[in-house]
């Protein structure tokens, strides 16, 4: 045993190899594609590699390529596969109606029509013109937001911008928590 | 400090343990002996929420000892600039400074300013008074000519100059009075300062990371202050190797500050505009711009900004549509949103990937106004709390709440993950990440992106022909965005192009400087501008790590231009050659005249190191050639700091909101100017000297794990995490279990004013019993990842916690508050509320 690790001595290489290990191939190998992505976890920012196969993701690595990174991941990140493909997942839009006591189901296309007629009719309802010494507001206080430190630039550009002309000012996220 | 790296940030920690291996000191200044502490050179433990007498003390060592970094210190900070004789100390009016009304709890800073200069217009202090927040990013308003303080005494003598009132004010935080209010010993406090001196100065530099264990607090800002200025004092601002990095907690966090979803800013840290009767942008720019430093160009930032949201229709005859934005007159935060919940003045919420019943301060309180919504949009990968709550929320089984009672109308509508989308995360070192979709999201998963994009298209389409004048701005919004594939999902990098900007020919602009005031160029976020230049996506630039030099700049792209080192023009000497050439990373090169280095110079390319602003010059040309700290109206790194901040010009320690002592400096207890939200569900805890307050002896403090990430919705939810942290547990000393008969691996109910928790009992001495002004304290932490759902469960932490805020940014304490804790589970059902009922509340009564 001694003469099997002398060059191996954490047992991983040479001593952990046999006839059957020799035919296995990682899954990465039967990938269709991989591609370049980042952690969604924590702000250090690792690269993160994508492989995709049959459709779905197969695997989430550590880029080498990353020189924040240079390859490794913390278990948050190595999980990211898991958390893409988690079971409790929700994969249908879900609906519960005032003082409901089960989720419904609705289309994604009723439920947004849905949604937008309540922005319209909440900010409608709140909006505030000036105030009581005459200063303009021109806003709602009706409608508020939050979140957007887990999601992209772009989203929250488009939040920002869409939620400003619409007035509605109480847009926040995790920065401020 | 504030910080464990090696647990929360552990990949990033690779790079502190090169530079260990390498011969760096690495000192770990924490309540808890964690995986950080353990790699160590030094660990020190102090009382959670005693930072600022911690550093305070590493302030006044190096002021005692004349540590500073004389040269630096002469021209690179505000040391040598006399301030307004007015000015009153917290040594002088007893834990306040000059200013404080205690009618309204805010400071007004007249008396803060520079000698000689003129003060503020009443119109800004009007709008601080009532927001909260100050407008004006390193000195807005402020009016220096040719960039200059009217007053100054480069010897650092005078007696009113900013390096005297910065020794006089931290005289007091010795050695002894660290030990007694921080509970570590004395020396450990001069072994740390001592260590900082050491590896500072021309041939080395020291840095500082904290994370949320410092912005947690009612004190959060001024405890980044003092290490702001010890590294000012020290030279390791704008050097390669110092600095101080905030590790921040979310992929995108450092993002959506930037580009902000918060309620005071516009991209860009510009501010949103107040309640006025009448306020032209002229007017706006004004008030709010400096006419020296980079803020000088607020008006083209604006106008730039008003193009990229409004196109065509803003133009210079209708004041680029300026009226069109909504204007703030308080505080509007997420924590008052919650509270306008509780009186039905918020109808509808929307959450992105953000899950309050767990995750903010007092989160029963949360789940009972969102109980009290008319309507909730939940956009997430999973059944969070948030969106769960009108079906298994705690505050069901104590009888609060009653599913048939709850009029909440909920939309649960799935999202994509990143791995289904194409986008930028801005991460914790402001560089811009692209990451590529690896395959279209399943079933009803749909990108935010998607999500925003098509539910402001329908509003549009419903209020298309509106005469209302209310719906102009909607109307108004440049929205076409081209989309793509089945889906028509919006093309991220339209986005990202109009973040960074294009001129009246459509071309993308190369930077912030090319940004017109006249309505010529658009751009969505000034200081990402540039971002796309050369018609490129720059942060999708993935050249790999090992064929370029150590500082690879050609992998995704840094906010502002690509540089990597704020303020780098301080890694050269007043005449521009380097400190040291061990330390040397920009400098200026006579022969060709211009800034050059390893990093993208972040000053003007050609502005020679002793270039002198002529009369009447203004922006960035009023800024001179030796000054590094181009965003200041005066180039110089603020160690006192005139406006801007709404609790003093100085860090002054005190105590949390709740505290079991009584603060040892000054009469005043806590930060007088601290945001207390009080409310039948958010009482706080009597804190020191005050009836009922040695109910709670005891300091409670947050923590993370490796395993799991923030409230747990992206975790809980993930088999292997789950598996290997799958229970809420608390951290207790041996010493506080053999006191309250705690067991390891038992029970422990955790009490504040707010409500109960259980939790599994660890007892580690990673916490240990310190002696803080003659007596023994423990502490207890406890990790905030559980809920109600997930594949485990557990009671949440930020249920105990009351809405103590800090005044400049509005977040909460939970670094720092007390409780008491007692063995066993706690009581079921209304049970529950009759033990919360049985402890004092501190209901009314303020105090000081």
């Amino acid at each position: 045993m001694f003469g099997q690790l002398r060059d191996d001595p954490l047992g991983l290489a040479r001593s952990a190899r046999s006839r059957r290990s020799e035919t296995l191939r990682p899954r990465t190998d039967r990938a269709e594609r991989v591609v370049k992505s980042v952690c969604p976890f924590c702000a250090v920012g690792c690269g993160q590699l994508v492989y995709v196969q049959d459709g779905e993701v197969s695997q989430i690595e550590g880029d080498p390529d990353s020189p924040i990174s240079r390859g490794r991941l913390c278990p948050k990140g190595a999980g990211t596969r898991h958390f893409v493909t988690s079971p409790l997942r929700e994969y249908r839009v879900k609906y519960r109606r005032p003082h409901g006591s089960e989720w419904e189901q609705l289309s994604l296309d009723q439920a947004m029509d849905m949604i937008a007629d309540r922005v319209i009719k909440s900010r409608r309802e709140t909006w505030q013109e000036q105030d009581e010494q005459g200063r303009r507001l021109n806003r709602t206080l009706g409608i508020a937001s939050l979140g957007g430190a887990t999601l992209d630039n772009e989203e929250n550009y488009l939040m920002k911008k869409f939620f400003t002309a619409m007035g509605a000012v109480s847009i926040e996220n995790q920065a401020r928590i | 400090m504030g910080s464990n790296m090696a647990e929360c940030h552990p990949v990033g920690f690779q790079w502190v343990m090169e530079a260990k291996l390498r011969g760096a000191q690495l000192i770990h200044v924490d309540p808890r002996f964690t995986r950080t502490s353990a790699m160590a050179t030094r660990y020190v433990p102090i009382r959670a929420g005693s930072d600022i007498a911690f550093l305070g003390g590493i302030v006044n060592y190096i002021l005692e000892h004349g540590r500073e970094f004389r040269e630096y210190v002469v021209n690179y900070t505000n040391a040598p600039v006399i301030v307004d004789e007015g000015f009153k100390d917290t040594e002088d009016l007893d834990g306040l400074f000059s200013g404080f009304d205690e009618e309204t709890g805010r400071y007004d800073n007249s008396t803060w300013q520079y000698a000689g200069m003129e003060v503020r217009g009443a119109v800004q202090s009007d709008e601080t008074a009532l927001s909260g927040h100050q407008v004006g990013y390193g000195g807005a308003a402020a009016h220096m000519r040719r960039g200059e303080p009217p007053e100054e005494d480069p010897t650092l003598e005078h007696p009113r100059c900013v390096f005297q009132i910065l020794k006089r004010h931290f005289s007091r935080y010795t050695p002894e009075l660290v030990e007694e209010v921080c509970g570590c010993s004395r020396e450990q406090l001069v072994a740390v300062a001592e260590a900082l001196c050491d590896n500072s100065g021309r041939e080395r530099t020291s840095a500082f990371c904290y994370a949320v264990g410092w912005t947690q607090h009612t004190i959060g800002v001024q405890i980044i202050r003092t290490a702001a200025i010890i590294q000012l004092l020290l030279g390791n601002m704008g050097r390669t190797g110092g600095g101080i990095m905030a590790l921040r907690g979310h992929t995108s966090i450092q993002g959506s500050t930037d580009i902000p979803t918060l309620f005071d800013i516009l991209p860009g840290y510009i501010p949103m505009p107040h309640a006025h009767e009448q306020q032209t942008l002229a007017e706006f720019v004004q008030q709010n711009a400096s006419t020296t430093g980079w803020w000088g160009r607020l008006d083209a930032y604006m106008v730039s900004l008003l193009k990229a949201y409004f196109g065509d229709r803003a133009t210079a005859e209708n004041d680029f549509c300026f009226d069109h934005l909504p204007r703030i007159s308080g505080d509007h935060s997420t924590y008052q949103a919650a509270l306008d919940m509780l009186e039905h003045k918020v109808k509808g919420f929307f959450l992105w990937g953000e899950n309050p019943a767990v995750g903010s301060a007092n989160s029963r309180l949360h789940r009972i106004a969102l109980a009290n919504l008319e309507w909730l949009v939940v956009r997430d990968l999973v059944e969070i709390e948030s969106a769960s709550f009108w079906h298994d929320a705690p505050e069901l089984e104590t009888g609060e709440l009653k599913t048939e009672d709850i009029a909440t109308e909920v939309f649960l509508l799935p999202a994509a993950a990143h791995t289904e989308k194409n986008g930028s995360f801005t991460n914790t070192q402001r560089l811009l990440q692209w990451h590529f979709k690896a395959l279209e999201p399943p079933g009803d998963c749909r990108s935010d992106l998607w999500f925003m994009y098509h539910l402001g298209r329908r509003i549009r389409e419903k209020l298309a022909g509106s005469d209302d004048p209310r719906d102009r701005p909607i109307l108004d919004l440049e929205w076409d965005y081209p989309t793509e594939g089945e889906q028509e999902d919006p093309r991220a990098e339209a986005v990202l192009r109009e973040i960074s900007g294009w001129d009246t020919e459509g071309r993308a602009v190369s930077g912030f400087g090319d940004l017109k005031a006249d309505g010529s160029t658009a751009c969505g976020c000034w200081i990402y501008s540039g971002c796309y230049a050369g018609e490129e996506n720059l942060p999708a630039r993935k050249r790999p790590g090992q064929e370029q030099n150590w500082v690879a700049a050609e992998w995704g792209w840094a906010w502002p231009l690509n540089r990597r080192i704020l303020y780098n023009r301080a890694s050269a000497d007043p005449d521009g050659k380097p400190w040291s050439e061990r330390k040397k990373y920009v400098w200026w090169d006579e022969t060709q005249g211009r800034w050059t280095g390893y990093d993208v110079p972040d000053f003007g390319a050609d502005k020679r190191p002793d270039y002198v602003p002529p009369d009447g010059a203004l922006a960035e040309k009023a800024i001179a050639g030796r000054h590094p700290f181009i965003m200041q109206a005066d180039g110089r790194g603020w160690l006192f700091v005139p406006s801007g901040l709404q609790d003093g010009p100085l860090p002054t320690h005190f105590e949390p909101q709740e505290s079991p002592f009584r603060n040892p400096l000054y009469g005043q207890q806590s930060n007088p100017a601290r945001k207390q939200r009080r409310h039948r569900l958010s009482p706080f805890n009597p804190t020191a000297g005050h009836k009922g307050g040695d109910a709670y002896p005891y300091v409670l403090t947050t923590f993370r794990l490796t395993e799991h990430h923030t409230a747990g919705g992206m975790t809980r939810t993930v088999p292997y995490l789950a598996e290997v942290q799958p229970e809420m547990f608390c951290e207790v000393s041996p010493a506080l279990a053999a006191e309250r008969g705690l067991e390891n691996g038992g029970w422990a109910t955790i009490i504040t004013s707010r409500t109960a928790i259980e939790a599994r009992v660890l007892v580690t001495d990673r916490l240990r019993p310190l002696q803080v002004q003659g007596s023994e304290l423990h502490q207890v932490a406890v990790p905030w990842h559980w809920g109600s759902r997930g594949l485990v469960t557990g009671e949440s932490a930020n249920d105990l916690f009351g809405l103590a805020l800090d005044p400049n940014v509005l977040i909460q304490e939970v670094r720092g508050a007390t409780c008491d804790i007692r063995p066993g589970r706690r009581p079921r059902g209304p049970a529950l509320r009759e033990l919360v009922e049985s402890y004092p509340h501190a209901r009314q009564e303020r105090h000081r």
